[in-house]
């Protein structure tokens, strides 16, 4: 007599992508805490706070690539780091099917857009643009006429 | 007449005031995930604007100077120092959290860690709450 068994299941062989996701919030976390205590220090808390804040003050950080690297880092981190804590709530209070589903793109589709948006606006930003009003500009753009 | 009543056990356990191994059940481990999960989502939807008005330095100085003048106002002020303050309790309640999960003894602990990260969350807004204060008025005063 033949007896057909199905095909057995892979034990112990599949990657658990939540595991992963556990030790991002973890890992990113840690590192958050050092990138937005920093920025919000520097930004918040140094020379005059938050009144300190306009085109000239952004354009005089992004001028070394130092900070360029620091807030890419905190966009990236951050942005996953929320997105994944959003689809799990998402996944806890949300049990229908279809409106899961589509909480959990509308929150991708957020993530991913801010960060292309972001690294687009870190990696081309120009300190000295053309179309700039006249008194905007940090002082080092005089150098180039401008 | 043979009773059908299991024999007692010889030593009966103690019943557990609360199940063993929980830390989100009541009391602190509950009220810090409650809070985590608030501030999480509150710093989230921040996130989202803050990453759109800072695309702004990609249009033009003017432009994104006049939307970032609103951040300076009195009532935008005090809507930062909640923020600041949201975003220290997530920092600090996170490391805590790691704590719990790595450190051998952390959910022994994890009460007590509970109120260190409180004391910790009094002393930085303690340092930042003058400070913020500070630069409102003179944003008013000006």
């Amino acid at each position: 007599m033949a007896t057909t068994l199905p095909a057995p299941r892979t034990v112990g062989r599949r990657r658990n992508i939540e595991k992963y996701g556990w030790i991002y919030m973890r890992a990113s976390g840690v590192v958050l805490v050092v990138l937005i205590f920093g920025h919000l220090f520097i930004n918040l808390v140094a020379g005059q706070g938050v009144k300190q804040i306009d085109f000239a003050f952004i354009a005089g950080k992004y001028a070394t690539p130092f900070w360029q690297v620091w807030d890419g880092l905190m966009l990236w981190l951050a942005l996953i780091h929320g997105g994944n804590g959003m689809r799990t709530i998402t996944n806890d209070y949300v049990s229908n099917p279809t409106a899961n589903r589509l909480l959990k793109g509308a929150i991708l589709v957020a993530v991913v857009l801010l960060i292309l948006l972001g690294t687009l606006v870190i990696t081309t930003f120009d300190p000295c643009p053309a179309n700039a009003a006249p008194g905007t500009l940090p002082t080092f753009c005089s150098s180039i006429g401008r | 007449m043979v009773s059908l009543r299991p024999a007692p056990a010889t030593k009966r356990a103690a019943a557990p005031r609360l199940p063993a191994g929980t830390v989100y059940r009541g009391h602190e481990g509950m009220w810090s995930w409650v809070l985590h999960r608030i501030t999480g989502v509150a710093i989230f939807f921040f996130l989202l604007v803050h990453v759109l008005d800072t695309a702004l330095v990609r249009v033009s100085p003017q432009t994104y100077n006049g939307v970032i003048d609103t951040y300076k106002q009195p009532i935008m002020g005090l809507g930062e120092l909640v923020l600041v303050a949201a975003i220290v309790f997530h920092a600090f309640n996170g490391l805590r959290i790691i704590l719990i999960d790595f450190w051998s003894v952390g959910t022994k602990h994890q009460r007590a860690m509970f109120w260190i990260v409180i004391v910790l969350w009094v002393v930085l807004m303690a340092g930042f709450a003058p400070r913020q204060l500070m630069v409102i008025i003179s944003e008013v005063q000006h």
